[in-house]
């Protein structure tokens, strides 16, 4: 099945009929949209002179200062507003480094499975992706350094490690706090650049946020910002913290791209963080996620055939599932849409076409009753794969020699004529 | 061409009283974005000659919809189970509705590849070998006995496909017999039957039926030329990824007999109005029914407006005599 095959599939999403755990979307009904409302239309009422205006190409001072603020949850408390480049969503911040960084054929390292934009953006650079395994702990520092070694001995040139540390996309894992130490301690050791992509951190379900790599090395790690999941995905107001050198290029970049991000969404955002309890409202936005969370996992334990794993998200939006041995997300997804459930195959979240029996599941946005009714029709997609692959795999063809022992039926060859009957009566009146 | 030249001129019709026309596209099956591409490009052409034509989804609104604002007759541009099928249309008939198209049961039957190809055959007219079964037979059975059967009496290459649906989604051509078992399990994900055909090496026709008022009367065959060998889904979808030549580049009677195929096709189904069947031609010049669709495909890379351009007519004339007919009904 082609990618266009897939769109096609996904068209059926949208109706109402469909429970779709495919989108990534934020569950942005859950703000408080009068006060953003009135809150918006007095920054152009008031301010229109400058929130209609071209802005700064790095991006507007007073936002910068808030982010360096939010970064600080995540112990980066030595971030200098002058080291933030304000991006339109973290998408073009990926996309910026990834310009300054790449040449052709250069190869980057990312989790295997890795966030599907990252690897559209990696593409688009012609980029080479080496996947680096992960567990329910997040990367396995062991195969990274594999990895380094193996790109070593190849003559391969390892421009940065992509990570996204906190609540994986797709994965939906953690990475651990020592391992987050012996990370470091290989990018150290290796001379390695590492792109911290972190949307997710703040989204937490239990205990405080883990210290960001960034909070650990500030001129090794180049960190990627959100307030996509933390605010407003659709005002696209993403950031790049990086050290000064770096940080030029990306401007003059981004310069290149858009002159300069939206200046109303960026005020926005600024007035937000001033003047709305910021902080209560990601409160409200993990518990809506944690409640979700809990219906996906508690149904999936519920109907799921045996055979079938996934992972325990902490914080987040997705579960990440693997299918009973022999099973294909991608071949099953039209007898899900027939079902009315959608789920994203995992087989896109690799560069190297591996992940045919995983699928992410996402929580953030169906209520949780309609979670429970998604994965009910899941689990039936799943038994009735089963079913078919119990008749079909393992399957001898060719061993049923019987039929062309029968004098008078030998086998017709391809272009002979014959007609020969339908096996089926239902569908065919032999006259 | 001429005798099916439209007998109302649409622009005269139009300005006595415009048409109300719904065009039904979308619908909750794998071919929602053709159908709406379709569906948009039908409403497109339809106000371009002057008629009121409304896009709406085949949805829980579409019935109060057409209670409140009743339409001279709907066009149904839904692919898939939910145009095709013949269970809209049975819905629109319990309504009242005037519809372009084919009769309900006439759906139905079209729509199950494997008894239409039994009329078809009975009929007199030529399709490849096939055998249509569902999933039930092969566990009971054994698998490997029914393909090892199937390669036996049918050959090789095979091709496997959904016993219903269209654009081509879910079809293989299977050539090694170890690819089999993979083929059963992918195609069986459409749908609980598979029909499994010999397959006949040829060139691939598209072959447009109309019904202006005067009987059916077939349209020049459309060839078709995937650059990959293989019209899929995404041969069909992606601009530039098929040649197509209407008329195909036929020798006259073999143009003939495939214009005779369809026409006896869309009668001996008892299909009204529009239809297209697909075909192969062979190099000696026979001519074998695969499929026939009573709601082809509008888009801008479809064959029905090719061969609707062929034959020298304008689609949105064409649609507006269709709707124009229906509503007199």
């Amino acid at each position: 099945m082609k990618s266009s095959e897939i769109r096609a599939l996904f068209s059926v999403v949208s109706r109402p009929e469909v429970v779709s755990l495919a989108g990534g979307m934020p569950a942005v009904t859950a703000l408080p949209l009068d006060a953003v409302g009135s809150m918006i239309g007095e920054l152009v009422s008031g301010m229109g002179a400058q929130t209609l205006q071209y802005g700064s190409g790095q991006g507007d001072p007073r936002l910068r200062e808030r982010i360096c603020d939010v970064m600080a949850l995540e112990g980066i408390t030595d971030a200098s507003p002058s080291e933030v480049v304000v991006t339109v969503g973290s998408q073009q911040a990926l996309d910026l480094v990834t310009r300054v960084f790449i040449d052709p054929g250069d190869v980057i390292l990312a989790e295997g499975p890795s966030y599907v934009g990252a690897l559209g953006v990696f593409q688009a650079a012609q980029a080479r992706v080496r996947h680096v395994a992960m567990d329910e702990h997040g990367l396995i520092p062991e195969a990274l350094e594999e990895a380094l070694a193996d790109c070593r001995a190849n003559g391969d040139r390892v421009k940065f490690l992509y990570t996204v540390p906190n609540f994986h996309n797709p994965a939906g894992v953690t990475l651990s706090e020592p391992r987050r130490e012996a990370v470091m301690a290989l990018a150290e050791q290796h001379d390695l650049l590492v792109i911290e992509d972190n949307p997710y951190g703040l989204l937490g379900f239990e205990g405080e946020p883990l210290r960001a790599l960034r909070a650990r090395n500030n001129q090794r790690v180049i960190y990627l910002g959100s307030f996509s999941k933390t605010f407003s995905p659709g005002l696209r107001v993403g950031w790049v913290l990086a050290p000064l050198a770096v940080r030029e290029k990306l401007v003059l970049a981004t310069e290149a791209q858009v002159l300069c991000p939206p200046s109303l969404t960026q005020y926005a955002v600024a007035r937000y963080l001033d003047t709305q309890p910021w902080r209560e409202q990601i409160k409200t936005f993990t518990e809506l996620y944690r409640e979700r969370r809990d219906a996906t996992l508690e149904s999936l334990a519920a109907l799921m055939p045996a055979g079938t794993a996934w992972t325990r998200p902490e914080g987040g939006f997705y579960v990440w599932l693997k299918l009973p041995a022999g099973l294909d997300a991608k071949q099953m997804q039209p007898r899900a849409v027939n079902a009315h459930v959608a789920y994203v195959p995992g087989i896109g979240f690799f560069a190297d076409g591996n992940g045919q029996e995983y699928m992410r599941l996402s929580y953030c946005y169906p209520e949780p009753d309609q979670i429970r009714e998604g994965v009910r029709r899941l689990a039936r997609v799943v038994e009735a794969e089963l079913d078919l692959h119990s008749t079909f795999d393992r399957v001898d063809t060719g061993s049923f020699r019987a039929v062309r022992g029968i004098p008078g039926h030998e086998a017709p060859s391809t272009d002979s004529g014959t007609i020969v009957g339908p096996a089926n009566s239902d569908t065919y009146e032999d006259r | 061409m001429s005798e099916t030249a439209p007998a109302t001129d649409p622009a005269d019709a139009a300005e006595r009283h415009p048409l109300r026309a719904v065009i039904l596209a979308g619908g909750l099956t794998f071919e929602r974005e053709v159908s709406l591409v379709s569906g948009t490009q039908v409403v497109e052409e339809l106000t371009r000659a002057g008629l009121d034509a409304e896009l709406r989804d085949a949805d829980a609104e579409l019935l109060p919809g057409l209670a409140a604002a009743p339409a001279d007759a709907v066009f149904i541009a839904l692919h898939g189970s939910t145009g095709e099928d013949g269970a809209l249309r049975a819905v629109l008939d319990l309504a009242g509705v005037p519809y372009v198209g084919s009769p309900a049961a006439a759906c139905r039957l079209a729509w199950d590849k494997p008894a239409a190809k039994s009329v078809v055959r009975a009929a007199g007219l030529t399709t490849p070998d096939w055998v249509a079964l569902p999933h039930s037979t092969f566990r009971e059975l054994g698998a490997g006995a029914v393909l090892d059967l199937m390669v036996a009496r049918l050959g090789l290459p095979l091709v496997v496909k959904p016993a219903s649906g269209g654009s081509a989604l879910g079809v293989q051509k299977v050539s090694r017999v170890e690819d089999l078992p993979a083929a059963m399990v992918s195609c069986f994900a459409y749908g609980d039957t598979v029909l499994v055909e010999r397959f006949v090496e040829g060139v691939e026709l598209a072959l447009a039926v109309i019904d202006l008022g005067d009987g059916p009367e077939a349209l020049p065959a459309v060839e078709i030329e995937p650059e990959s060998g293989v019209f899929d889904y995404t041969s069909r979808y992606t601009p530039g990824l098929t040649e197509y030549h209407a008329p195909a580049r036929l020798p006259d009677d073999v143009a003939a007999r495939a214009a005779e195929l369809a026409v006896r096709v869309h009668e001996a189904l008892g299909l009204a109005d529009l239809s297209r069947t697909d075909a192969i031609v062979t190099p000696d010049g026979e001519v074998h029914f695969l499929e026939v669709n009573v709601s082809p495909g509008l888009t801008e890379t479809s064959m029905f407006p090719m061969a609707v351009e062929a034959a020298g007519h304008e689609l949105g004339e064409v649609l507006t005599q269709l709707l124009t007919n229906t509503a007199a009904r």
